[in-house]
């Protein structure tokens, strides 16, 4: 009797962690609400709430190298002028902060936020005026991809393969391949001249240009080899490779039946 | 007359002293094995189940005439695909599907065939082992004597070594007769003009603008930003009618700027480059490739072809590769308007060595 009456009088076990759950979703999810209005009032490119919050990040996690104002150091190059293009592409693309030195800062997983990286982006863009983050009518197709073929033939072809396979440079530097970056970091590569890359500035290839080049490189993606096998389109390499151990393999094989005894 | 016993082998060593049995060795041979191998003859002859078992027989018989007549199905099925798949409407997939139907069935009809005959070979053809006695290669005396005394005669019958006007005559023709592959060859090349004339000059002259390939948009002095590349064609290339190829060949160059000071100048070229600015033949000299993997922090440049490399902040000479000679540089200058324009044309050759390059 007096067991029951004391029961009721309680709360059940279970209401406290329903209650405690039920305080987290709130209190989270009005965090959540509160940090996604805030960071989009943030990324604006002038504004200078922006500019503060990537100069934190910046010096936290590139002024060992690049030094407290961004003005380079032994480690590493000065930024002032690079301009946010160069900022948005390298460490969107995961290749800043650097893994270790070496030949080539090698594409890992981004380290930054989208947000992070658009504030790191605009705080370096502060500093020096330098190319911008594209607009994105110019970086989502939409162009002549014959003439994006003809210009990337001429411009870019030499190094990362005329299908974009990508290829080897000297010292263990390469280019790398191009069949599934953005069409925001292949415009930026263009404007910046990332690592050994030479800069294709506006007057090199217009805007437009650059959109024909992304269009071609889209339409490519889509569009993979009608001939069959591509074996990586890197040419003669993997297609004599391919041809040495199936063709001549099978060739062997034939052989050795041919001058089997039959039983 | 003492000989070593061996432990049971004869051998006795060629060419050794008086006082042991002569052996009839040829000179030369280090040791004569007195008694050889005994043929061993042929393994026992191993019946195949086709010949014992007529039932096993059978069945490889009608394997082959399955593979034959999979053969004709295969052609068969070739001319059928070729129309079941039509490439007429333009689309590359549609050739690619053509092409693939097409040559299954052919590559069917072909191996069938080869399939089909190997098995018959092997499974029911007549089945005995025999030998083919290799003969010595050296002819008998008489033979030899013989195919002498033919040439003899030959000689005698011809009169070859009598009549040597004939003779001489006959050497002169067959030393002339190559001439005209010779003359045929020197036909491909440019009949109006001298060949080295032509190798040793480009489009480039005084004044000629540096132009955007492919537009011929002409380029500016401050468009070209440190660490630019672009790629250059002489202005009026995209007009001309004939040779536009040939000329673009030749012409072509590649311009890239440098901070001035990682330019490293010799004096005599010091007024080649405008602040930092620098073109150069993009034909390697080592067998004519493009060379335009320009890597901009290095200053390096490298040849797809055969991996030469050559250093822009030093004139382009060869640090690595196959190719013998830097790249040759183009002297740019910049006009009242800030053109780029050349100050002349390349002063020396571009592109691979040849006997009468200069």
């Amino acid at each position: 009797m007096t067991s029951s009456k004391r029961r009721t009088g309680r709360r059940s076990p279970l209401a406290t962690v329903a209650l405690l759950a039920l305080g987290l979703v709130f209190t989270g999810g009005a965090y959540a609400a509160f940090s996604t209005g805030t960071a989009q009032a943030e990324v604006e490119a002038t504004s200078q709430q922006t500019i503060e919050e990537g100069k934190k990040l910046f010096q936290a996690n590139c002024a060992t190298c690049h030094g407290l104002d961004a003005q380079g150091t032994e480690a590493g190059p000065s930024l002032v002028g690079v301009g946010a293009a160069a900022v948005d592409f390298q460490v969107g693309t995961g290749r800043m902060p650097m893994q270790m030195q070496g030949p080539q800062a090698e594409q890992k997983p981004v380290q930054f936020t989208d947000e992070q990286t658009k504030q790191l982006a605009y705080y370096v863009a502060s500093l020096g005026p330098g190319p911008d983050i594209p607009a994105d009518s110019l970086v989502n197709g939409g162009g002549d991809a014959a003439n994006g073929a003809e210009l990337f033939r001429i411009n870019c072809a030499m190094c990362h393969n005329v299908a974009g396979a990508g290829g080897a440079l000297t010292e263990g530097k390469y280019a790398p391949a191009l069949n599934d970056v953005s069409g925001v970091h292949i415009y930026e590569a263009m404007v910046t001249g990332p690592q050994n890359m030479p800069v294709f500035n506006d007057l090199n290839i217009t805007p437009e240009d650059k959109r024909d080049i992304i269009t071609y490189l889209q339409y490519i993606q889509d569009n993979r080899s009608p001939g069959g096998f591509e074996l990586g389109s890197l040419g003669p390499v993997s297609e004599g490779l391919f041809i040495w151990i199936f063709g001549l393999g099978t060739i062997v094989a034939i052989t050795v039946w041919i001058t089997a005894k039959s039983n | 007359m003492a000989q070593d016993d061996n432990g049971g082998t004869d051998i006795a060593a060629a060419g050794s002293s008086s006082h042991e049995q002569e052996v009839a060795a040829s000179p030369g041979t280090a040791v004569v094995v007195a008694d050889g191998f005994e043929n061993p003859g042929f393994p026992p002859h191993r019946k195949r189940v086709t010949d014992e078992d007529p039932k096993k027989a059978k069945s490889a018989e009608r394997s082959v005439y399955t593979m034959f007549y999979l053969s004709i199905v295969g052609s068969v099925w070739a001319i059928a695909a070729y129309m079941i798949f039509p490439m007429e409407s333009n689309n590359v997939f549609d050739v690619r599907l053509n092409n693939l139907f097409f040559g299954l069935g052919v590559s069917l009809a072909l191996l069938a065939i080869g399939f089909g005959a190997v098995h018959w070979a092997k499974a029911l053809m007549h089945d005995v082992e025999l030998v083919d006695e290799r003969h010595p290669v050296r002819g008998s005396e008489e033979t030899r004597a013989g195919a002498v005394k033919v040439f003899q005669d030959a000689d005698q019958e011809s009169g070859f070594s009598r009549r040597s006007v004939i003779r001489n005559s006959l050497i002169g023709a067959l030393v002339v007769f190559p001439l005209p592959a010779v003359v045929l060859f020197r036909g491909l090349a440019p009949q109006d003009q001298d060949p080295v004339e032509l190798l040793s000059h480009t489009m480039w002259a005084q004044g000629t603008r540096l132009t955007l390939d492919p537009s011929g948009v002409p380029i500016k002095a401050s468009d070209v930003t440190i660490g630019s590349a672009f790629h250059v064609i002489p202005e009026g290339l995209n007009e001309l009618e004939h040779h536009k190829l040939e000329e673009k060949a030749k012409a072509a160059v590649l311009l890239m700027r440098l901070n001035p000071e990682e330019l490293n100048e010799a004096p005599d070229r010091a007024d080649w480059s405008y602040q930092g600015i620098v073109a150069y033949s993009k034909i390697c000299t080592h067998v004519g490739c493009p060379v335009a993997l320009y890597e901009q922090h290095t200053h390096h440049l490298l040849c797809p072809c055969h991996q030469s490399q050559f250093d822009v902040a030093n004139h382009c000479e060869v640090i690595f590769g196959p190719a013998k000679r830097p790249l040759p540089q183009l002297p740019i200058a910049v006009d009242d308007e800030g053109y780029l324009v050349a100050q002349s044309d390349f002063t020396e050759p571009v592109g691979p060595s040849f006997w009468e390059r200069h």
